[in-house]
């Protein structure tokens, strides 16, 4: 019996050396560490005034925002549909009903300033090739103002769907929750309104590629093919995990961030529940069924032995 | 099978288990035979009565089967009783219809409307049957079935079982 | 035509056309095994079992799993993943039976190694067992490839591509062996019926071969020590139960093996619910993509030390490019460990810690093929390179001493040894580039190959005794 225990106290320590050799160290090696995301976007100034929610309602249409963009909770519609304003900017503009609950707000007046600085992507757009939405060259107090309005006509709580949609999905296709960078994909009362449809979506893909330079990837299975944390540091800061990206920085908040994570965990990894609950069972069902069957060998050796 | 004299009840303990086990392991192969929660899903079929003609027959799929819906059928061909017949029709939003799935009640063919005759005519086997889908000539064996359905103002939502439907069918 | 009396029950009718009683005795009740033996003899009924996991599970995928490039991922990783009740628990414990499956077969070898059981009228269990792991790597590596995902596509592409360094027929080989020009959709359609067809069949036809190959020179034990079976089954059966050698397969040796594989599936399935990403690469949860290779591509650890034997040659040797010496190295690892019974010139059966020398060559070997394993997964930049060259250029001086070894040839093992020195100096100077690929180098490759390859054969068989 110590003979035994000796030869598989050897077996667990060989095969956890080379464990620990081909996974943990393997992908330390190849994936250096870096700090985890903050949330903080520390390089980034804070507004020196503060703002002022009614005065912004004026400012936004003013210094004209709503041009290009919609506030469909404010009833100021789209000026174009999303492929039309994808081929115009690459990208469709944001609906800004939401923004002020999913974007940091000290991010958010950043980006307006200069767009193409808060979103990490200098390197990308210049004065020769301007950044689609142009920077704002009104006084800081508008700013703030304008900051202040959208954060207070955003609900308190937006869901893990929203949060995808207004973060992600005007560039990301989530195709296992139907969903599409043009919207939820309807469903097709006729062959005509289907391919209608993919037509649509066929342009504004092709639209977001010739912006973007590369087509940005279903996150369908994202959950399990880079993880939450790798996520979470992505969507914080794409340029630091993954140099040369043409993803910009968003500026999501923790907690819409960890909406979003919640959001793909539930649709790329939908049996996870399922799956750690009957992981108890089975797993204790064996340390029974190897409990009984000791005692039935003991049983039967001692006849031998 | 060596000396099963003795009892074994440790042993007996262990089998059962193990068949316990292994019993849990084919109530988990059971369930991957199952249809897929999409396809249960998608088992619901809705169709809008309110652009037929009195007269006319139409045909929509419903779980991958032609159902026919005849609006205002020429009950005058029913050969059974009336009362019988008019168990079969169902009055949605002031107009008869008759609702059924168009498989022959034989060997599953699908039988063909011919208004001039008023009959459904299965070219399979020859089997007949009247214009309430009543099987009145030849093999097929009971009158084609009726699918659960409900109704929902003038839509017609196929799968589910409305209070008409069970009506209809005696269960209500 | 036998004569048949009239039955007086269903077993008694079976068993007269179908001598269960006989066929159950022959089987399991009197199948006998060494008494003399530890849970490393359970490994056998382990990898039954794993196989039995592993083609049930296939079973239940294969019902909705769809080969076809434009369909592959989603059937899985969708269909199956998400939306089949118990779906998610096929895939992960067939991905994870496919790994540990592996581990397996390696402690089942070097067991075999280590107490000697493939020799001495052994030589057929093993070379079967060897058939197994041949086979199972071809099962495993044409499963990789149907989930579709990046790691299964760029697994095909470097994978196929290895048949195009065989002289002459290499690129036609490759087309051939693909379909298509490309890896794409008729290579998975073949690879799918390879795997769920072909390759199963022929595993298990190579499963039973395996079993009746321990019929005559039966199972090994501990001490190497020669049973006469019959007379010890003599005395189990007349109740000498403690005395004998031998137990009966049924109940005996199987008592203990199912409490070895209780707790082997409390491992197996931890690993299936809760750690199952070293088996299931997350790479592959992207989308196979001809236009983009992952930045880190490795096989599945299983392949890493012979994967690592092809790497290992960084530099070109003489006329040989540094893919050349790869390929050829790669070549022998793959088949060497069919010939250990003709390189292992002695008779003497008895486990590793008796056989002097051996005992170290055993260790080096285990020790080798850990550094060869993790060093395959390491990228292979920088001295990484030099580490994986000395590994692979010592996997093969293993073997190239083993004769001189186990024979006792000390002039022959110091030379072995030396030119193996010599061949790890040069390889660092190749790798600081102080010496270029010419003459020297070649020269020292040359005399390390006919070493290898001559050993085998001039050494002369020695029995028994010689340390």
């Amino acid at each position: 019996m110590n003979k035994e225990l000796k030869i598989l106290a050897i077996i667990i320590v060989l095969v956890g050396i080379t464990y620990w050799g081909i996974e943990p160290y393997a992908h330390s090696v190849m994936h250096p560490h870096h700090e985890p995301a903050t949330f903080a976007y520390e390089d980034l100034k804070p507004l020196k005034v503060k703002g002022n929610a009614q005065k912004g309602a004026q400012a936004i249409i003013n210094n004209g925002c709503t041009g290009c963009h919609s506030i469909k909770s404010q009833n100021i519609p789209a000026p174009m549909d999303p492929v039309s304003a994808s081929a115009s900017y690459g990208v469709n503009p944001p609906d800004l009903s939401l923004i002020g609950a999913v974007v940091d707000p000290k991010f958010l007046a950043n980006f307006i300033k200069n767009p193409a600085h808060a979103a990490l992507l200098d390197h990308k757009f210049n004065d020769k090739k301007p950044y689609p939405m142009p920077g704002f060259f009104g006084s800081e107090q508008d700013l703030a103002d304008i900051v202040a309005y959208l954060v207070s006509i955003a609900p308190k709580e937006v869901s893990e769907k929203e949060a995808f949609e207004v973060g992600c999905g005007r560039c990301h296709n989530l195709r296992y929750d139907n969903w599409t960078v043009i919207g939820e994909k309807p469903k097709f009362k006729s062959k005509v309104e289907e391919a209608d449809f993919e037509l649509k979506l066929a342009q504004y893909e092709e639209n977001l590629k010739n912006y973007l330079g590369t087509t940005p990837p279903d996150l369908s299975m994202f959950i399990r093919s880079r993880g939450p944390e790798y996520i979470r540091d992505f969507i914080e800061n794409p340029q630091k995990i993954l140099h040369g990206t043409a993803m910009p920085r968003v500026g999501l908040t923790e907690e819409a961030t960890e909406k979003v994570v919640a959001h793909l965990e539930k649709v790329g990894d939908r049996k996870k529940d399922k799956r750690n609950f009957l992981g108890i069972w089975v797993i204790g069902y064996f340390i029974i069924f190897a409990v009984l069957a000791y005692l039935w060998k003991k049983k039967i050796w001692a006849e031998v032995e | 099978m060596a000396d099963q004299g003795r009892r074994d009840f440790i042993g007996m303990v262990f089998g059962g288990f193990a068949a316990v086990g292994g019993l849990a392991a084919l109530y988990a192969m059971k369930r991957t035979w199952d249809p897929l929660p999409s396809v249960m899903a998608a088992g619901f079929t809705t169709v809008d009565l309110s652009p037929m003609k009195d007269g006319e027959l139409r045909t929509v799929t419903w779980r991958g089967k032609p159902i026919f819906i005849l609006k205002k059928p020429p009950t005058d061909n029913c050969t059974k009783e009336k009362d019988e017949t008019k168990k079969r029709l169902v009055n949605i939003g002031g107009s008869d219809y008759l609702i059924m799935i168009g498989l022959c009640t034989h060997l599953g063919c699908i039988p063909s409307w011919e208004p001039e005759k008023k009959v459904f005519h299965c070219a399979c086997h020859g089997g007949l049957y009247d214009a309430c889908g009543v099987n009145t000539f030849g093999p097929p064996p009971r009158p084609m079935d009726i699918p659960p359905f409900k109704i929902e103002g003038t839509k017609l939502v196929l799968g589910e079982e409305g209070p008409e439907y069970k009506k209809l069918v005696g269960k209500a | 035509m036998a004569h048949f009396e009239k039955a007086n029950s269903v077993y008694e009718w079976l068993d007269q056309r179908l001598a269960l009683d006989k066929l159950w005795k022959v089987l399991a009740a009197e199948y006998w095994i060494p008494k003399n033996i530890n849970f490393l003899w359970a490994m056998g009924v382990v990898l039954m079992t794993m196989f039995t996991i592993l083609v049930i599970s296939g079973i239940f995928l294969l019902m909705y799993y769809k080969p076809d490039t434009k369909l592959a991922f989603d059937s899985v990783n969708y269909t199956i993943m998400q939306e089949v009740w118990f779906g998610w628990l096929w895939r992960h414990m067939h991905a994870v039976a496919a790994s540990v499956v592996f581990l397996v077969i390696y402690i089942h070898m070097l067991t075999g190694i280590y107490y000697a059981s493939y020799k001495r009228g052994r030589e057929m269990i093993w070379i079967s067992g060897m058939l197994l792991f041949v086979t199972f790597s071809a099962e495993a590596f044409s499963g990789y490839m149907l989930p579709w995902g990046q790691m299964s596509y760029w697994a095909a592409q470097v994978i196929t591509n290895l048949f195009g360094g065989i002289p002459f027929i290499g690129d036609d080989l490759v087309i051939w062996i693909r379909g298509n020009f490309y890896v794409s959709d008729p290579t998975l359609t073949r690879f799918f019926m390879l795997h769920v067809f072909l390759m199963p069949i022929i595993i298990m036809m190579i499963i039973g071969l395996h079993f009746y190959t321990l019929r005559i020179p039966h199972v090994n034990n501990q001490d190497g020590e020669e049973i006469d079976f019959d007379a010890e089954a003599e005395k189990y059966k007349a109740g000498l139960k403690k005395e004998a050698k031998v137990i009966p397969f049924w109940p005996v040796f199987l008592s203990k093996d199912f409490f070895v594989l209780g707790v082997f599936m409390i491992f197996y399935f931890y690993l299936v619910f809760y750690h199952y990403d070293f088996a299931m690469d997350p790479i592959n949860f992207d989308p196979a993509d001809p236009m983009k290779t992952p930045p880190h591509i490795y096989p599945e650890w299983y392949f890493l030390w012979s994967y690592e034997v092809l790497r290992g040659f960084f530099f070109d040797v003489g006329p040989f490019s540094a893919m050349d010496m790869g390929l050829i190295a790669f070549g022998i690892a793959n088949v060497i460990f069919f010939f250990l019974p003709w390189f292992d010139k002695n008779d003497e059966v008895a486990p590793a810690s008796r056989r002097g020398g051996f005992f170290i060559w055993f260790w080096l070997l285990v020790a080798d093929m850990i550094i060869l394993t993790i060093w395959g997964k390491l990228p292979p930049t920088g001295f990484n390179a030099y580490i994986g060259y000395v590994a692979a250029v010592g996997f093969l001086a293993l073997f190239a001493a083993l004769p001189a070894l186990t024979a006792g040839r000390k002039g022959l093992l110091k030379f072995v040894i030396a030119t193996t020195v010599v061949l790890f100096i040069a390889g660092f100077l190749e790798y600081t580039k102080t010496l270029g690929n010419g003459f020297i180098i070649t020269l020292l490759f040359l005399v390390f190959y006919a070493l290898f390859f001559l050993s085998p054969v001039i050494v002369k068989r020695v029995s028994g005794g010689a340390r």
